[in-house]
């Protein structure tokens, strides 16, 4: 059974539809990319998948054993974060928190948990710093690590890379990638198409077209050709 | 100084007044402290001083009603308040500072107007100002108030080391941990609940037009000095124990108007913590 299955979902803001009749299988392991043009519901798609919002109609179902709990998710940076004052150990130890229940406090297993993902995401040197006063390339692997506490199965990324140096940017994607490989499922909001097509394994276009298929299919079909005409295909299909 | 020292101790063993209102006030400043650090970071600073004007409708409300209990009409009304503001959250369409003011200015309008069409009083303009600054009636409080104020505290800070990590979560990415299966409404619920009782429960103290200071206050200090959410919300729980103690020992001394020496104090020690961070190079 596929994680996500969405089957003739309709989303949009108090009855105005931005999307509709989306069927999108996601399985365990994926690499899925969402593009598409600003405004095209993106976002929205993805926080309805977290279920942060309703759909206005369609059914959206999780199997595989996937639930709440076993989602992480990095989403866009929010401007309250921005001079708030907390430790990255604060932060990421707050990804575990979906394993605590009604217990008030963490136990070894999560502090332990918290820790080993700060140095897969070689930010344990960074442990006692200051959120606020990191780079935006360390700010954003502080909320990875934070994501991947929380994840066991499947992590759904909001534009990881807005705001990144090229050099950064790379590195981002690689770790994703890494991650990818481990076998947890990929859930990846870009506006980077060659990025996209780079890595992910799946691709979702929405927008005034709407293609939902694997890359190869997405490469061969018209949508994929208009880009990569306009990339260069060989480059792509290449990487 | 000594001399001063021994007056104080009189004070303070003869009279029964002079504890009880160290004991509210202390409590009230420890309170509002704790959630003031959530309040300011989540841009609600303003909260206390719409709340209280709320507070003050209500309690108009309650006057021209004639309800002998003012609390029955108060408190909910208050609560309510707190929830609509605090619970709109991002997606409100009037947001944050501006649902603040819409609530604050139109209950503070009503209320003066409830009071004046409807009160008996002779001197309305005295009722109305004692009621904002809080100017006496911490200096009166019944065994009763302090044993209300002494309980609820309790149960406030209690429920703050209860919550803290969820609280934590909710006030740096609501949307993150509601996706990672965190129930952040029902606790973001919890926080208005506690900051409508707390506010409530400190209008006897300063008054409505002050308890913004210690909302704001002691928060804003930490934030200056410290980096970690632990370490900010430790801080301005002692420093706003601390200003209100050092406040009300001077208003005792020199029988200054007790809510705006505790104010005076918080700015002192606002400065100064401004001072140390600038020191700290921050």
């Amino acid at each position: 059974m596929a994680q996500i299955l969405c089957k003739d979902l309709e989303l949009g803001y108090e009855g105005s539809s931005i999307i509709s009749g989306l069927d999108l299988t996601v399985n365990a392991g994926d690499y899925l990319c969402i593009v598409g043009e600003n405004g095209s519901g993106k976002s929205t798609l993805m926080k309805t998948l977290l279920r942060l919002r309703q759909p206005l109609s369609g059914t959206l179902e999780m199997g595989d054993g996937l639930t709440a709990d076993k989602i992480g998710y990095l989403p866009q940076q929010t401007l309250v974060q921005r001079d708030f004052p907390a430790s990255v150990w604060e932060i990421v130890l707050s990804g575990c928190l979906n394993k605590c229940g009604m217990r008030p406090f963490y136990n070894k297993a999560e502090k332990k948990r918290a820790y080993d993902n700060m140095e897969k995401m070689n930010i344990l040197h960074l442990k006692d710093r200051c959120y606020r006063e990191l780079s935006g390339g360390q700010q954003q692997r502080v909320l990875l690590a934070r994501a991947l506490c929380a994840a066991e199965k499947i992590l759904l990324l909001d534009e990881p890379v807005a705001g990144l140096d090229p050099k950064v940017t790379a590195e981002m994607y690689e770790t994703i990638y890494s991650l990818n490989r481990e076998g947890i499922t990929i859930v990846m909001i870009s506006h980077d198409i060659q990025a996209a097509l780079k890595y992910a394994d799946h691709i979702l276009h929405i927008g005034n077209e709407v293609f939902f298929g694997t890359k190869e299919e997405f490469l061969s079909s018209k949508l994929g050709k208009a880009y990569s005409e306009y990339f260069g295909g060989e480059e792509i299909s290449n990487g | 100084m000594a001399e001063m020292f021994n007056k104080l101790s009189v004070l303070i063993t003869e009279h029964a007044f002079v504890r009880y209102a160290i004991i509210v006030g202390v409590l009230i400043a420890l309170c509002s402290s704790l959630l003031g650090v959530t309040l300011v970071l989540k841009r609600f600073s303003f909260i206390g001083d719409g709340l209280s004007h709320v507070a003050f409708g209500a309690m108009a409300v309650a006057a021209v009603v004639g309800v002998t209990n003012n609390m029955l009409i108060i408190m909910p009304i208050t609560v309510l308040s707190a929830v609509l503001l605090l619970n709109s959250g991002q997606n409100a369409k009037i947001k944050g500072d501006a649902a603040v003011a819409v609530i604050s200015v139109g209950a503070l309008a009503i209320g003066y107007l409830l009071m004046n069409i409807f009160s008996t009083s002779s001197n309305l303009s005295g009722d109305v100002c004692s009621t904002l600054f809080g100017s006496t009636s911490i200096l009166t409080l019944t065994s009763t108030e302090v044993l209300t104020c002494v309980i609820t505290s309790v149960i406030v800070i209690a429920l703050y080391v209860f919550l803290y990590n969820k609280i934590f979560s909710i006030t740096f990415d609501e949307n993150f941990a509601q996706a990672i299966g965190i129930r952040a409404k029902l606790y973001n619920l919890m926080v208005a609940v506690i900051i409508a009782v707390i506010i409530v429960l400190a209008m006897n103290l300063v008054g409505s037009l002050l308890i913004s200071a210690l909302i704001i206050f002691p928060a804003l200090s930490a934030m200056r000095v410290f980096r970690s959410f632990r370490a900010v919300v430790i801080c301005s729980a002692v420093f706003s124990v601390l200003c209100t103690l050092i406040g009300f020992i001077i208003a005792i001394l020199w029988g200054t108007p007790v809510g705006a020496t505790i104010v005076a104090a918080d700015i002192s020690g606002f400065c100064i913590f401004s001072l140390i961070g600038k020191v700290k190079g921050r």
